[in-house]
This record gives C-alpha cells, sequence and structure tokens, in this order.
C-alpha cells in the first residue's frame, strides 16, 4: 500500500549527561510514513545517526502501547505532542503534515534531571506512592475477595484514576510543575475504595507533603488535564484538596497537638 | 561513581497543625480560597452599594453613614466597619502573602525553562496572567484608599461626602481610566478566581462543574459591568456633579442619574 | 546432574497443603538474618520482593526499569483467572487444573498446575484487598468474562487494563516495603552476571545504567523474575526491552534451559504494516467473546468487508470448532488464520490479516455495552490501523506473544542451581506447550505471592548463621571482570551495522524458521543462519557511546549478543521436538486435519538443556511428566 513518504525536520535537546550543557540540534528525516508511531520516527532517525557516526537520541520507551508510561517529551512545547489523550508512542505521523517541523525537548522540572537528551529521572514520584500511595493488606491477610461490595460507580470512578501510568506529563505540562494530578490520581484511586478508608488520612497527608518536597503547586491551570495522555480529571484534584484539609482535622494523632 | 540525587524543593517539617497546615501549598491554596470569597463578597458588596451612585447624593452618603452605624446602637459607631475593615485587610494580607510565596515555590519547581516554546492548550489568558492581574488590582486598591479612603491622593476630599469625592476623583480622565484599567483586571482575576475556589476547596461534582464555570464568568462580567459603569458615567455626565458647594447635611436635587441637570 | 523436580507424594489435592507443613521454616526473628535479591520487579519479582520483606527477609530488588511500575506485566490486558466459581457455572480448582493441563497440550508439570489453579482464589482476595479496581456488577460483586480454552467464565478483569492494575497493586506493597526500608531497590540497574560458588548461586553482578558503574551484590538466595524471550523474534507484541539476558547468562552459569521452543502466538495482533514496525500490538483475546473471525469466501475479494454478505463469509472457526468456535485456544485460533492467509484469503492492502466482526455483537447488545467492554482497545486499534472497529471490523493476525519455555525449576521454583529461583514467564513451569489467556498474570502472582514465599523458607533455614559470600571474593571479582570487558568489547567492533539492524535479521530467520510452524528443513536452516549472523555482530556492529554514562545503544547490544546465542537453543530444542503440541507446531507432524499431532510415547517430557559452550552443542536433560489426574488425550475443541 505504502502511503507517500513524509519529510520532517527534528529540532532535538542534546544533552550528554546530568550536568552537562545542552543545546536544539536540527536534523532532517526523510522516508517517514504516515503509519509510523512517533518513536518509529525517531527510529528511524536514530538509525541514520548512527551510519553517520552520531551518538542516537536517547529517550525512554518500553511498550509503545501508552501503558507503561516511559515514554514522554515535549512535542512543539506539549507533552506527549498534539493529539489529546495520546502517550507519544501512540501519536502517530499521520498527525503531521509533510515537511513539518516538530521541536522535542525532554519534560522539565527541578525534581526531573535530565538523564540525557530526552530521557529524564521521574523517580520522585516513586517517591510520593512509598509516602502512602497503597493500601496496606500483608500477603494473607485477604478475606473473600466478595465480602465487601464495591457500588459500580465507586469502582469505576477509582478505575478512571487507576489509570495514571505515572509517566509525568502532568509535571511536565504545568507551568508550576506540580504533580497534583498524578498524586490526586493515586491518591482518590485508593481513597474511593472501602478497602482504603483505614489508611485514607495519613495516607493524604503523607502523600501530599511527600509531593510538596518535590513539585510546585496546583494554581489550577488545568494544562496537566489537557497533557495527560489518560484524560484524568482535575476534578481529582479537588478532592485531593477536600481529602487534605479534612485529614488535618480527621487525622487524630495530630489534631490539636503541637510537634514534636 | 554517584548518581545526581533528585532536587529537593522543600524541607517537611513537621509543626502545631495550622501552622503545617499553612506551610503546605494546598493548605495555602485553602487560604487563598477561603481570603477569595471575603474578598469577593467585599467586591460585590461595594459594587452593590456603590450603585446608590445612580440614585442621589443623599442617598449614597446615607449608605455610607449607614455603613458606619452599623448595628444600630449594639456597638459604639464604626466598632464594626472597623472589624470588617481589619478583617479584610488580614485577608489581603494572607492572599497576597500565600500568592507570593507560592509564586516563589513554583520557580524552585522549574529552575530551568522550557527552551523551546510552549503551547498552551487549556491554561486561559486569565489563569497565566493571576500574578499581574494580582498586582494590578492590589496596587489600585493601596492608590483607591489613599484616594477616597484617607483622601490624600484626591485635592477635593470631603469628609463624609463620599458622592463628591467619587464624582470628583474620577471625573479626572487619568484617575478614571485607572480605575476601569484596574476593574478589568479585577474582572480577569475573579475570572479565573472564582472558579478556581470551587477546585482549592474541592468543591466540585460533575453535574455542577458546568454551573461552576458560569457562576464565574457572570461574578466576573458582573462587577466589571458595575464597576466600570460608575468612571464611565461620570466621564459621560451620566452621573450629575451638581453638588458644589451644597452643605453635605441638605439634599441636592440635581445629583444621581435621575434628577434634574442645572 | 540429575534433574529433581521434588514433587511431593500424596494425592493431587493434597500435595501443596502437605507440602507446606513438611517443609522447613524460617523463625521469624531469623528472618532479617537473611538476604534475597530479587531480580525483576514485574508481577512475579514485585510480588515475591513485597512478601518476602513483609515476612522479615533483607530484600534487594532490582530492575532496569527506572519505577517497577514499568515493566512488562503493565501492558497485560485481558484479565487473570481464578478457580472462584463466583458465576456458578461449573467451575472449580479442579476444572481449573484439568483446563490447563490440557490448554497446554499435556507437556506442563500436573503437580505444579494443581497448585497453581489452588492458590488462584487467594490471588484475586489479595489483589482486592490491595485495592485493585476489578470490573463490577452494579450490586457491587465482582463481575467475569470468559476466555479461550475454557467453558466457564473465571477471568477477573479491569477494564482492559487488568495487567496494569495487578502491576500497580504488587508494586504498592513493594513501595510500602521500600518506605518501611525492608527492601533496598535499585531501579535502571540491569543484572548481567549470575555468580555461583560451588553451583549454588550467591549473587549477581549489576551495571547501573545511568553511571555505567560494575557492581557485585550477593545475598543468600537470587530469585529471577525477568520475564520472557519473545523479543527474541524482533517483532512480538512483548515490551521493547524485554530480553533473555539475565536467565541466559544464568543458563551460561550452569542453569537449565527447559522447552525454549514453546513459544505462544497470539492469534489477535494488528497485522504490521511495514519494514520500519517496531513491535506488535495485542488486541486482547478478550475480544473473542463478542467478535466474530472471518475471511471472504473468494480469495479475490476485493469488496470492503461492510459489502460481503452472510453468505460470502467464512467464519472458519465457528465451522472447524462448533463447540469452542471463536474461544478455541491460541495455538489453534492462530495456526487456522495462518491457514487462511497462506491459502490467499487474507484481508487488508498486504493481505496478511483476518477480520474479527464486532457487527453482531454491536447489534445484540447496543454499542454502550461494547463501549464499556472494549472501548480502550477499540480506540488502540483506531489510532494504529486508522479505522473505526465500530464500523468496520479489526483486521488480525496472529504474533509471538508469550513464552512458556524458560529456565529448568523444581516444584519449589528453584533451579538446579542451588538458591536460584525462577519466577514468573522467565520460568517454564506451568503452562506445557501452550499458555491459556488469563493465565500468565495468575502464574506470575502465584509464584511471587503465594508460592516462593513459602518454598524459599526450606532452602534458607538450614544456612542459618552462614554469611553472604563478601563481594571481594574471586568469584564476583572474576564475573565484575566479565562485565565490564563485555562492554568494552562491544563498544570497539565499531563496524557498520547497528544493533537493530542485526536484531531485525535474526528476528526474521526466526520468524519464517521456527516461527508459527516449523520443519526440519527450517530449523536446519535457522541452526545454520543464527551462527552467521552472530558472527556478524561480534565483527561488524557498530555501538557508539561510552561506558560511563546512559548508553541505550549498549545495553541493547548486550541484549541482542544474548539473543543471538539463545535462539540456537530456541531452535535446538524444536528441531530435537518431533512433534507437534501446543505452541510448537512442526509440520510434519499434524493430522490430516492440520492439526497438531502430539507423540506422547516418545516426547511427553520437559526438556532441559546444559549449557556447554556457545559454539559447543548443549546437552539435553529429560524430566519425564506423568499424568495421573488428567488423562492424556487429543485436545478437542469442536
Ligand atoms: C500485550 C500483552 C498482553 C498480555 N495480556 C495478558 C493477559 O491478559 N492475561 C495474562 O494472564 N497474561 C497476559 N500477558 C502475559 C503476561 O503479561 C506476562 O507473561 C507477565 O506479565 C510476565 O510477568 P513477569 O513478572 O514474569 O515479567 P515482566 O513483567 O516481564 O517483568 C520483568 C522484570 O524484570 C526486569 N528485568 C529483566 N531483565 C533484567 C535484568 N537483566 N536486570 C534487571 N532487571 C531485569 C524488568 O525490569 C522487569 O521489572 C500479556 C502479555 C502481553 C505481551
Ligand atoms: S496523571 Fe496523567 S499525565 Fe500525570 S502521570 Fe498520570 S497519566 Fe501521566
Ligand atoms: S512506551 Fe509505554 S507508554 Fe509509551
Amino acid at each position: 500500500m505504502s502511503a507517500p513518504k513524509m519529510h520532517i525536520k527534528v529540532t532535538a535537546w542534546r544533552q550528554s549527561g546530568p550536568d552537562a550543557p545542552g543545546a536544539f540540534k536540527d536534523y532532517d528525516v526523510n522516508d517517514v510514513s504516515p503509519d509510523m508511531s512517533f518513536l518509529e520516527m525517531l527510529d528511524t532517525l536514530n538509525e541514520r545517526l548512527i551510519e553517520n557516526n552520531e551518538e542516537p537520541i536517547a529517550f525512554d520507551h518500553d511498550c509503545r502501547e501508552g501503558i507503561c508510561g516511559s515514554c514522554g517529551m515535549m512535542i512543539n512545547g506539549v507533552p506527549h505532542g498534539p493529539e489529546r489523550g495520546t502517550a507519544t508512542c501512540q501519536l502517530h505521523m499521520r498527525k503531521f503534515n509533510d515537511n513539518a517541523h516538530i521541536t522535542v525537548e525532554p519534560f522539565r522540572a527541578a525534581a526531573f534531571t535530565i538523564n540525557k537528551d530526552l530521557s529524564v529521572d521521574r523517580s520522585a514520584l516513586d517517591r510520593i506512592v512509598e509516602a502512602g500511595g497503597y493500601i496496606t493488606a500483608p500477603t494473607g491477610s485477604a478475606p473473600d475477595a466478595n465480602l465487601i461490595p464495591v457500588p459500580k460507580a465507586v469502582s469505576d470512578t477509582a478505575m478512571d484514576a487507576a489509570q495514571c501510568i505515572g509517566c509525568g506529563a502532568c509535571v511536565a505540562a504545568c507551568p508550576n510543575s506540580a504533580a497534583q494530578l498524578f498524586t490526586s490520581a493515586k491518591l482518590a484511586h485508593l481513597n474511593l475504595l472501602p478497602q482504603g478508608q483505614a489508611e485514607r488520612w495519613d495516607r493524604t497527608i503523607d502523600m501530599v507533603e511527600t509531593m510538596e518536597m518535590y513539585f510546585g503547586s496546583c494554581t489550577n491551570f488545568r494544562e496537566c488535564e489537557a497533557a495527560c495522555p489518560k484524560e484524568i480529571s482535575v476534578d481529582f484534584i479537588a478532592m485531593l484538596n477536600k481529602d487534605y484539609v479534612k485529614s488535618q482535622l480527621k487525622q487524630r494523632r495530630l489534631a490539636g497537638q503541637v510537634f514534636p | 561513581m554517584q548518581r545526581s540525587a533528585v532536587t529537593q524543593i522543600k524541607v517537611r517539617k513537621v509543626a502545631a497543625w495550622p501552622i503545617t497546615f499553612y506551610r503546605s501549598a494546598v493548605g495555602k491554596k485553602w487560604v487563598m480560597a477561603i481570603t477569595g470569597i471575603m474578598l469577593m463578597g467585599f467586591v460585590l458588596s461595594h459594587m452593590v452599594g456603590n450603585l446608590k451612585l445612580y440614585l442621589s447624593r443623599e442617598e449614597i452618603n446615607l449608605y455610607g453613614e449607614a455603613l458606619r452605624e452599623i448595628p444600630g446602637h449594639l456597638l459604639p459607631r464604626t466598632v464594626f466597619l472597623w472589624t470588617i475593615r481589619l478583617g479584610l485587610i488580614g485577608a489581603f494580607a494572607l492572599h497576597i502573602h500565600a500568592a507570593v510565596s507560592l509564586t516563589r515555590l513554583n520557580r524552585k519547581a522549574r529552575p530551568v525553562a522550557y527552551q523551546s516554546e510552549r503551547d498552551y492548550i487549556a491554561a486561559s489568558f486569565a489563569a497565566r496572567t493571576m500574578r499581574w492581574s494580582g498586582v494590578i488590582v492590589g496596587l489600585y486598591v493601596v492608590f483607591h484608599l489613599l484616594d477616597l479612603t484617607a483622601g490624600t491622593a484626591n485635592p477635593d476630599f470631603v469628609r463624609g461626602d463620599p458622592y463628591n469625592n467619587l464624582v470628583r476623583s474620577l471625573e479626572r480622565p487619568v484617575v478614571g481610566i485607572a480605575y476601569i484599567v484596574a476593574n478589568l483586571a479585577l474582572g480577569i482575576h475573579l475570572f479565573h478566581g472564582a472558579w478556581s475556589i470551587f477546585q482549592s476547596l474541592g468543591v466540585n461534582n460533575p453535574r455542577f462543574n458546568n454551573a461552576r464555570k458560569r457562576f464565574a464568568q457572570g461574578f466576573a462580567a458582573l462587577i466589571v459591568i458595575g464597576n466600570v459603569s460608575f468612571p464611565v458615567a461620570i466621564l459621560a455626565g451620566v452621573i450629575k456633579q451638581s453638588c458644589e458647594g451644597t452643605p453635605i447635611e441638605e439634599p441636592c436635587a440635581g445629583s444621581g442619574a435621575f434628577g434634574e441637570k442645572n | 546432574m540429575a534433574l529433581n523436580s521434588h514433587i511431593p507424594e500424596g494425592p493431587m489435592a493434597d500435595k501443596w497443603t502437605n507440602h507446606k507443613f513438611e517443609s522447613a521454616l524460617v523463625n521469624p526473628a531469623n528472618k532479617r538474618k537473611f538476604k534475597v535479591i530479587v531480580v525483576g520487579t514485574g508481577l512475579a519479582g514485585a510480588s515475591a520482593a513485597a512478601t518476602l520483606a513483609e515476612l522479615g527477609y533483607q530484600v534487594t530488588a532490582i530492575s532496569f526499569h527506572d519505577t517497577p511500575r514499568r515493566a512488562h506485566s503493565i501492558a497485560a490486558q485481558g484479565g487473570i483467572n481464578a478457580a472462584k466459581n463466583y458465576p456458578n457455572d461449573g467451575d472449580s480448582v479442579h476444572r481449573l487444573f484439568y483446563d490447563t493441563v490440557k490448554g497446554g497440550d499435556f507437556r506442563a508439570r500436573e503437580a505444579n498446575v494443581h497448585r497453581l489453579a489452588e492458590v488462584s482464589v487467594n490471588i484475586i482476595d489479595q489483589c482486592v484487598a490491595q485495592g485493585v479496581p476489578f470490573a463490577r456488577e452494579y450490586g457491587g460483586q465482582l463481575d467475569n468474562r470468559s476466555f479461550g480454552g475454557a467453558q466457564v467464565s473465571r477471568t477477573f478483569y479491569a477494564r482492559g487494563q487488568t495487567g496494569q492494575q495487578l502491576l500497580l497493586g504488587a508494586y504498592q506493597a513493594l513501595a510500602r516495603q521500600v518506605s518501611l526500608g525492608n527492601v533496598e531497590l535499585l531501579t535502571r540497574t540491569e543484572m548481567l552476571e549470575l555468580v555461583t560458588k560451588d553451583d549454588r548461586a550467591v549473587g549477581v553482578v549489576c551495571r547501573d545504567l545511568i553511571t555505567g558503574a560494575v557492581f557485585s551484590l550477593s545475598g543468600h538466595a537470587v530469585v529471577l523474575a525477568t520475564g520472557g524471550y519473545g523479543n527474541v523474534y524482533y517483532l512480538s507484541t512483548n515490551a521493547k526491552l524485554s530480553n533473555v539476558t539475565a536467565a541466559w547468562r544464568a543458563h551460561k552459569q550452569g542453569a537449565y534451559f527447559a522447552n525454549p521452543c514453546y513459544t505462544q502466538i497470539h492469534p489477535t495482533c494488528i497485522p504490521a504494516s511495514d519494514d520500519f514496525q517496531s513491535k506488535l500490538t495485542l488486541m486482547s483475546e478478550s475480544l473473542r467473546n463478542d467478535g466474530r473471525i472471518w475471511v471472504p469466501k473468494d480469495s479475490g475479494d476485493s469488496r470492503s468487508p461492510r459489502d460481503i454478505p452472510e453468505a460470502d463469509r467464512d467464519y472458519y472457526l465457528e465451522r472447524r470448532y462448533p463447540a469452542f468456535g471463536n474461544l478455541v485456544p491460541r495455538d489453534i485460533a492462530s495456526r487456522a488464520a495462518k491457514r487462511e492467509v497462506d491459502e490467499g484469503r487474507g484481508v487488508g492492502p498486504l493481505k496478511n490479516g483476518v477480520y474479527l466482526d464486532f457487527g453482531a455483537a454491536i447489534s445484540r447488545l447496543g454499542k454502550p455495552v461494547i463501549e464499556e467492554r472494549y472501548g480502550n482497545l477499540f480506540e488502540i486499534y483506531e489510532r494504529i490501523a486508522d479505522d473505526n472497529p465500530y464500523d468496520t471490523p479489526m483486521r488480525i493476525y496472529p504474533a509471538v506473544h508469550y513464552t512458556m519455555g524458560g529456565l529448568w525449576v523444581d516444584y519449589n521454583l528453584m533451579s538446579n542451581l542451588e538458591g536460584l529461583y525462577v519466577l514468573g514467564e522467565a520460568n517454564f513451569s506451568d503452562h506445557g506447550a501452550n499458555r491459556l489467556g488469563a493465565s500468565a498474570l495468575m502464574q506470575g502472582l502465584a509464584d511471587g505471592y503465594f508460592v516462593l514465599p513459602y518454598t524459599i523458607g526450606a532452602y534458607l533455614a538450614p544456612l542459618l548463621g552462614t554469611a553472604p559470600l563478601a563481594t571481594d571474593e574471586p568469584v564476583f571479582k572474576a564475573a565484575e571482570t566479565k562485565v565490564a570487558e563485555n562492554s568494552r568489547r562491544l563498544l570497539s567492533i565499531k563496524g557498520d551495522r547497528t544493533v537493530d539492524d542485526i536484531h531485525r535479521e535474526l528476528g526474521k530467520v526466526m520468524w519464517e524458521n521456527c516461527g508459527m510452524g516449523r520443519t526440519e528443513a527450517s530449523l536446519s536452516k535457522a541452526l545454520a543462519d543464527i551462527p552467521a549472523i552472530r558472527e556478524e555482530f561480534w565483527t561488524n556492529v557498530r555501538v557508539l557511546g561510552d561506558n560511563e554514562s546512559l548508553n541505550q545503544s549498549l545495553e541493547k547490544a548486550g541484549r541482542v549478543a544474548d539473543f543471538l546465542e539463545f535462539g540456537e537453543l530456541l531452535c535446538n530444542d524444536a528441531q530435537q521436538r518431533k512433534e507437534s503440541c501446543g505452541g510448537h507446531f512442526r509440520e510434519e507432524y499434524q493430522t490430516d486435519e492440520g492439526e497438531a499431532l502430539r507423540d506422547d510415547e516418545n516426547f511427553a517430557y520437559v526438556a532441559a538443556w546444559e549449557f556447554n559452550g556457545v559454539d559447543t552443542a548443549p546437552t539435553l536433560h529429560k524430566e519425564d511428566l506423568e499424568f495421573k489426574e488428567v488423562h492424556l488425550a487429543t485436545r478437542s475443541y469442536k
């Protein structure tokens, strides 16, 4: 069938390591098929670079199905590029015009150290989860799964939140580098379910305060929602805010007491 | 060889809970929302009260006087008014303090800016310019107080005659235009702020998310239209300036928008 | 070394219970004196690391991903099986056991499979307690769907993202242990060597992928949960980084590799569109619940699918297998599709697919129901193929998907090397020659949550009082040198071809000669070609950059180098197995109707290979399989 090939001009951020200075560099990629995914276009470019003895552009990827959250870069000033609800690996070249000029830059935030080129360290997101993003249920201690009925609406909403792939695009999109959408998605997933109630208030305090050690604050721009490949709603951020305020009162250990 | 550590922008400290709460950005946003509601209440009643300008000098002057008298003889004169004023000053100060510290935190959260052009998808002009609309409004409020409350910025100031003071002040084109600009900034600030409040307080529900937005738009529009109408009406001569020399105690027939012109 | 599978005595249904009782235990206070290294934090690894840490062991968990949540397990779509019998449709532990043994074409170890079926119910309880948002009915109870190879509904699912939700559950349990200080988590760290002393696993050598630093870790036991090797075919549904390196390097240290030729081809993937294709995308098998598979009766039919009347369509699965219809096991569905395409009835621009049609289901159930069930899969499809499956049937074709083979393990999940445990897709244990849908997640979690935590105690208990070997011992130093030397060598070749280019060439040889259909001749060809490609690689590959920073080409080169050795073993195994069973289809051995023809007389064994050197023939060890509960029979899904 082969559709007519496209020519794409790519301007890519090149940076050899975390502390090295970086700069943009221009490349021409011919023979781009509209059926290629964005990462396949970069693969093609990298093959050319290697042929010309230039180091390939480093970028993270794995599943290439929009689920692992590895991929992600700024494509023409938007995390994951122009298509809504789509991770970089799921973006296809047919969404661009022939001779398009595409600029790719790594996600930027204080917490996102650049490893190399377009690859960044997003481990601060794991620190937020470690702070309380779980339900304590030691293996073997669980009662029968159908013991607690979970209303379908609750389970569905928890699932809407739980879909977050941890890509960090929300942080990258936010003018404040806030990780609110990520954190709120994690919190809502667990705070909505009956199983998550016991730790709800501790979890909220710990995750929010850990988040703030690394990331900026939400000032309700809603850029995160627009960039999120899973289209996670900012309504979950509202829920985070409410739960955090409530947790200050409900959290018995801290209420009214002066620490340490 | 060591990996570089992840940059932290803030240290988590434990303190008495209201302090921990205010120290957190989410807490600060909550405080901004609550103080925002107070300021919105003020802005709305201020605007509504000023509509008396259209009635007559007497009406608005009595309104000013009535504010000092609330709540009748239960409290000494102006105590209540000052309580409200102090409350508003406190709200204003907290609102600004929270905004400034959040701004500083957010700068730290992205020390290296994007090197290519950002393309914003959802963030509205209003949202992105909150800082600047806030600064404009803040500066204007200071001038406004000096002009019409303290009177130091108004050569024709007469204590107890808000009608005269206002008309005299706003008929100066520069002041009138500054008033309009400040109110447009206020409108923009309110447009994002009024929506944002629900978000920061966590009052949301898919069922009334649209209403939230319409409320914010409606509120901002109402305030801007109401407030901007004053300088426009004065500059256009709709609100008459005919009470020169009439003692405050006496009614002035040609005042307001409906009285006769002399 | 003789193979001893250590299957406990006693009746099938009691083996696991008795074994747990008879195994030595480590007292709670002593557990923290043992150090366990878990390589891989996918479903199997994360669940194992979290559970071992909960029990009190000191755990170091390693992953080359930047966070455990990105492991390949995240991509599993369809669901996880469990013999809960919530729908009351006749399911039981015994039926799940039976289905799995039969589905595996009688090449799995019965005792392992029975244990798997037993613990399957606990897995669902565990996951729900962790907050996995499985799909629910309106009454708040868990929902089930049916899957290929079963006549009951026993599959639990979370939209089309079951693997994601299960992995997040395991990852969160792991995160909790990390925050408690019970697990040391090393991300972006690749294990490149297993270190053994006297046939005992004593540690691993890793490379820090960010700084290039090579270092050793030592422990009382090493657990590999490093996933499958489907990417030896270059194109597969596996995540791009999935590889055989950890398993292969353990194999080179003496661990036996079992049944590598059992590779599963998944029937419902999006057909490839061109050479640039970097991977294939799976469309969950659950689609076969409501989708009907067909091709035009006439190979020249160029009408658009919607214009082809019922009379001109061949619903070939429903026709050939009336009892199971579109829900026949994967190997059968895949071969049937291959047959249609080979005979020229393929559809699509490259004539390389068959239709999967939702027209009937949409008119029966309505679009909202279909959207609720498969919405996100339809979206994925539309994004890739640029076609809307609500209107036009999907085009699908089989692709490499899962590998049943893996490192040989005994009933305790320990390999022939003492102290080396292998879990999840990386071992060979439970699926025989073919895995049923929704059973890999079940097996990974069974291994990690409920099997290893019991069996490892028996190995560790007698080691109480011994310290892990010091990492400055010569065995560690030698392994570190080997790793560093390997990187140096790869960087110094400076040839003309890229790693991907050579990998693609290997993949093509594997797919064409040892893919869905295999013959003596094709296998001989592959066995002749692979060493030549390997030679080409080691003389002509171009790996740029250095060893001291993130170097993805170097990582890839190391993995492809292992595939180039491993591919040969896979073909050897396929050549040795002169029968067709499950995912291994030798064209010489088929019935008149084109079905797989097993040879139980001669091949009812596990083929466990011992490494003798790269260019030396491996030694075959056989573990005979006995079928006491499920009687050997020809699989029939008619
Ligand atoms: C598209 C797709 C859909 C699927 N859907 C289903 C389904 O619906 N139901 C079902 O039951 N099964 C399904 N499967 C199969 C199932 O997902 C996998 O078999 C299973 O998740 C494997 O889990 P694992 O823990 O063994 O390995 P993986 O998830 O592959 O994890 C491997 C881990 O090992 C690490 N690792 C590997 N090598 C090294 C090394 N050298 N050093 C350090 N770390 C290393 C990786 O970083 C990773 O953490 C699907 C598979 C695919 C491809
Ligand atoms: S909330 Fe969305 S954008 Fe943020 S990490 Fe999760 S999936 Fe990515
Ligand atoms: S590569 Fe996995 S989400 Fe894009």
